[in-house]
């Protein structure tokens, strides 16, 4: 074997007409490949699986069976995997590059987690195996839970809530449960406006009115305006902390002695807790309830349809009411209190709210995350997906208006406005201007308080190189915005599609396909 | 006609004489400009008993969703439906077609506290 030494890479000759432009027979373009629907390659001739002889015998359906071909595409076995590898070739994932979406829809899963959610023992058994066989799965469920009530600083937990918004509802459903033990028909929830639109979304499913509390103009919440607006009608306030501003709410203790002085109680979004994770204890801030984004914080997969699991915490005053079923440790045995073994000393849970004890691949995986980090790894996690935020802030903050970046540092999300951005061009132009750089879009016209916010979190994973890279993309893309390059309107020219009519799609959305009707008579 | 306007960017008209103490009711100009193209609204349904200042209606956008409020209180007598087909009128025509719903108002002195249109462009151009 040589080592090439010269540092010469194969490239391509420079050409001087664009033969990118020539069309190909198939519309492919080498490795970018076009791909039909589903509907177009396949037909109802063709199968990839043999199935057996339909058993004969008299149909118990009383003569509503369906007597026509349902049209659905069969596909030999190579086509079916074909047709979705491709389309993962048009996408862009985690694993392609740097995510500015950032925890919120997927952070990096590291591979340990995935072979440790793999081991037989917990992969391969059922949720009604007998309690006695499935000691270490339980064992591993308390042992997450005892880790989320240490790194909280909080005393009860409900494993079960499948999802963030799933959390919040076991929340506003145990502060619900604590106010009719007491006899009190509180209607209120109050929802700061840098709090996270499932908030407001989660009280009303809940039953109860919804009042915004204003933030300052350094984007946190008006703690006057609260204490203001604090009465005997007001069940709860639900806070996001760091907030959606990307702020830490200094004034958390104040808000929860005021909240607690109104016979309230406060609730977290916990959504952001990996921007704090190892370094504060919501339950030293006053924090009688918190859901936890297993994917945010601890890295289990998320954005692209993985499960989500949305443990919650409690604070003394709640923790009676957690819903059911969670484990227990009984000397060396770990229990799962069920309804039947609830009664005796759980009987102030309010139900509960899922069939299992939640999401165990979710768990295996967080267990995986937080053994392999220890106590100080989660503390530097935390610390740098604030320094890789900050960094991200204090690069571009010459380029793109950062309106709240006088507030201090922000947590574990750079956020900045569309002001100064010319010829009619918006954050939406630049988000497509970054699709041509080959990175997701941020987040985009979130938190509503910020014009034309985008919001950027790299998440602690980043190398620095990666976020130089990305910082240099942003840049330029946004000193083209801001001379007004008109070419940016035609973002993206180099992905696989150019931009969408998205006031097209959203009005008139095409939802079902229909079988051209040359085909349809062929076919019968 | 005379229109009013709140701050948050609904329009209201009534009859110079509004005897019958009915207005028609709307998102201005500027709140469709800032919104981008409209497509999806959803207005009260006839009968629908509405307060000032809370939600009314509801209108999405490509770029989010918001709540109308109601300028001042009363029932839902009639609602726009054409803009459940074509939501697109709110872009195209927010202060005429593009309405969303007529009020049997409450209490017309609730009109007073609104903008005029001199006041309502005087504050859009603060903002």
């Amino acid at each position: 074997m040589t080592i090439n030494q010269s540092g010469w890479r194969p490239e391509s000759p420079a050409q001087g007409n664009d033969p990118a432009d020539v069309p190909t027979y198939t519309g492919n373009k080498a490795l970018m490949l076009e791909e039909p629907l589903l509907f177009e390659i396949g037909d109802i001739g063709r199968t990839g699986v043999d199935l057996g002889e339909r058993p004969r015998g008299e149909s118990r359906l009383g003569g509503l069976e369906r007597n026509r071909s349902i049209g659905l595409p069969g596909l030999t076995e190579p086509e079916a995997v074909r047709h979705y590898t491709r389309l993962s070739r048009q996408n862009y994932a985690i694993d392609l590059g740097l995510f500015p979406l950032g925890s919120c829809t997927m952070k990096h899963n590291p591979r340990l987690n995935e072979r440790i959610a793999r081991l037989p023992g917990f992969a391969d058994i059922h949720p009604l195996a007998p309690i006695d066989t499935v000691q270490g799965a339980l064992a591993l469920i308390h042992l997450v839970g005892e880790w989320l009530k240490t790194l909280t600083g909080m005393p009860g937990i409900a494993m079960s809530p499948k999802a963030g918004a799933h959390g919040e509802l076991c929340g506003l459903l145990a502060i619900r449960a604590a106010l009719e033990a007491r006899g009190d028909a509180r209607q209120v929830v109050l929802v700061p406006e840098s709090a996270h639109g499932t908030n407001p979304a989660t009280a009303a499913f809940c039953g109860y009115a919804v009042e915004n509390i204003p933030a300052t103009d350094e984007g946190r919440v008006d703690l006057a305006a609260l204490q203001a607006r604090l009465g005997t009608d007001v069940a709860a306030v639900m806070i996001t902390n760091p907030n959606t501003c990307g702020l830490f709410e200094r004034d958390m203790i104040a808000i929860a002695e005021a909240v607690h002085a109104a016979g309230a109680f406060l609730y977290c979004d916990g959504a952001n807790f990996n921007a704090i994770v190892g370094r504060v204890r919501p339950g030293d801030l006053g924090v009688d309830a918190m859901h936890i984004n297993l994917h945010k914080t601890f890295s289990t997969p998320h954005g692209g349809g993985g499960p989500g699991a949305g443990p919650v915490v409690f604070s003394e005053a709640l923790a009676p009411y957690a819903p059911l079923p969670f484990v227990e440790k009984q000397g060396e045995h770990f229990v799962l209190v069920e309804e039947e073994t609830a009664a005796e000393h759980h009987g102030g849970a309010f139900g509960r709210m899922v069939a299992f004890h939640g999401q165990m691949g979710m768990f295996t995986r967080a267990a995986a995350y937080m053994l392999s980090h220890g106590a100080d790894g989660l503390r530097q996690v935390s610390g740098d997906a604030v320094l890789a935020a900050n960094y991200i802030l204090r690069s571009l903050d010459d380029v793109l208006v950062a309106p709240f970046g006088a507030s201090g540092p922000c947590m574990h999300e750079a956020l900045f406005s569309d002001e100064g951005l010319a010829g009619g061009l918006s954050t939406i132009d630049i988000a497509k201007g970054l699709i041509d750089e080959g990175f997701h879009p941020m987040t985009m016209y979130f938190p509503l308080v910020v014009h034309g916010a985008m919001l950027i979190e790299p998440t602690e994973t980043e190398s620095k190189g990666a976020l130089d890279q990305f910082i240099g993309a942003l840049r330029s893309v946004a000193e083209r915005a801001k001379a007004g390059d008109a070419s940016l309107k035609t973002a993206p020219v180099h992905a696989p599609r150019r931009r969408l009519d998205e006031t097209a799609a959203a009005r008139k959305p095409v939802l079902v396909w229909k079988e051209p009707v040359q085909s349809q008579a062929a076919a019968e | 006609m005379t229109y009013y306007f709140t701050r948050d960017h609904e329009w209201i008209s009534v009859n110079a004489t509004i005897e019958d103490a009915v207005a028609t009711v709307g998102i201005t100009d500027y709140a469709q400009a800032q919104l981008g193209d409209i497509v999806f609204v959803e207005v009260p349904p006839v009968g629908t008993i509405v307060e000032k200042g809370k939600e009314a209606a509801v209108v999405e956008s490509v770029k989010a969703a918001s709540d109308v409020y109601a300028p001042v209180s009363g029932e839902v007598v009639e609602a726009n439906r054409a803009l459940e087909g074509e939501p697109a009128l709110v872009n195209t025509a927010p202060e005429t077609d593009g309405w969303f719903f007529r009020l049997r108002l409450t209490n017309i002195a609730e009109l007073h506290g609104l903008m005029d249109g001199e006041a309502y462009k005087t504050y859009v151009a603060g903002l």
